[in-house]
């Protein structure tokens, strides 16, 4: 159940100002709110959107994050495509099946 | 009174997001078929809009996700997105709390819905207001689908949502415009980001439009995932409108695929009879 946490971390900083601000301001007591794995930690920090779309982040809200860390579309989209050249096929959720592309 | 408009559009942020970098002929046509929409919904001169919509984690998520939900607010604020990547700017929209009850009662007759009074609106539904409503003058009853992920609400569930909506507001001495606001096909969010699936929107179009309700709900979400992707789910949308005008048709106005926009773009308006 991990992504859930990574996936409510990532939620909260798009919708709340108050986590954004302690994003910046403090983001190892902000991520040990969250029962995030290692790897997981590492993609936040990073950022690694790629990673973290590999992971099964839901695009929605993966979206809306990589604006947050600054990705320009075209950048936010290759970072996916690149993530998926580096880490593999997509683990889990929506994007998790290999037929889902043509 | 009861229902006075109901139509289709197209929502994908794309489509003030990133405007400028769409084909100019093909966008501006687009754009004019929301602005045409816009003059028939002034003409119809509702009280009120209801907004069928897919939001995107703007406020629901899945420690506690509502397949339906009504929003039952003062007031609201959009977008949650940030201004300058949606090309709106933040507002606030008023609501309608003492109608959005009635019909929340009404419906819940037959339906089983969630209801809100804080709701902050994403691009789902900043877009259509955008055109459809620009000085956002007109009281909006935001209305929620679950469609971006499983467990999802069947399609007959969502019909049935549909004419529990069209009893309300024929209840309600209030003019009610309602628009439903999704897909069609489309693979948001991914790096299939612009791959549209003209004929099966087109094929889904068809039946919508004759609103053949047995064919609309023979949809099955495994299918469109894999022909029309995971924002395909979005067709909830639509089909809560057919639901809505059951026993009447809808004219297209609109539909392109427009790869930047990320979606097939739409505008569609059904007969109120």
């Amino acid at each position: 159940m991990s992504l859930y946490a990574v996936q409510k971390l990532i939620y909260q900083l798009n919708r709340d100002p108050a986590t954004r601000t302690r994003y910046q301001s403090d983001l190892d007591g902000l991520l040990a709110e969250y029962e995030l794995t290692p790897e997981e930690s590492r993609a936040i920090r990073a950022p690694d959107i790629g990673l973290l779309y590999v992971m099964g982040v839901n695009g929605q809200l993966l979206m809306h994050y990589a604006a947050l860390c600054g990705f320009e579309w075209n950048a936010y989209i290759d970072a996916m495509k690149e993530g998926e050249r580096k880490y593999g096929p997509v683990r889990t959720g929506l994007y998790s099946r290999a037929d889902s592309r043509s | 009174m009861s229902l006075v408009f109901a139509g289709v559009c197209s929502h994908a942020p794309g489509i003030t997001g990133r405007k400028e970098r769409a084909d100019p002929k093909v966008r501006d046509a687009f754009y004019a078929s929301y602005d045409r929409m816009r003059l028939a919904l002034e003409a119809a001169q509702p009280d009120a809009l209801v907004v069928i919509a897919a939001e995107h984690f703007a406020n629901f998520f899945m420690n506690n996700m509502p397949s339906l939900c009504v929003g039952m607010g003062d007031a609201y604020e959009g977008p949650i997105e940030d201004e300058a990547w949606l090309g709106i700017r933040r507002t606030r929209v008023p609501g309608t709390p003492e109608l959005s009850k009635r019909l929340i009662e009404d419906m819940m007759r037959s339906v089983d819905l969630a209801y809100a009074q804080e709701w902050k609106f994403d691009h789902g539904i900043m877009v259509p207001l955008s055109f459809l409503t620009p000085r956002y003058d007109l009281p909006v009853i935001p209305v929620n689908i679950n469609c971006q992920g499983p467990p999802l609400i069947p399609l007959t569930r969502v019909w049935e949502f549909g004419r529990a909506l069209r009893r309300a507001c024929d209840q309600a001495p209030e003019r009610i415009a309602i628009v439903g606001t999704g897909g069609i096909s489309h693979w948001p969010a991914t790096p299939d980001s612009g791959k549209i699936n003209e004929p099966w929107d087109r094929a889904f179009l068809d039946k919508f439009l004759d609103n053949r309700r047995d064919e609309l709900l023979a949809y099955r979400d495994d299918e469109t995932w894999r022909e029309a992707g995971q924002g395909g789910f979005e067709i909830r949308t639509f089909i809560a409108i057919a639901g809505a005008c059951e026993g009447s048709t809808g004219e297209l106005w609109f539909y392109a695929p427009i790869p930047i926009f990320a979606v097939g773009c739409t505008v569609a308006v059904m007969k109120v009879t």
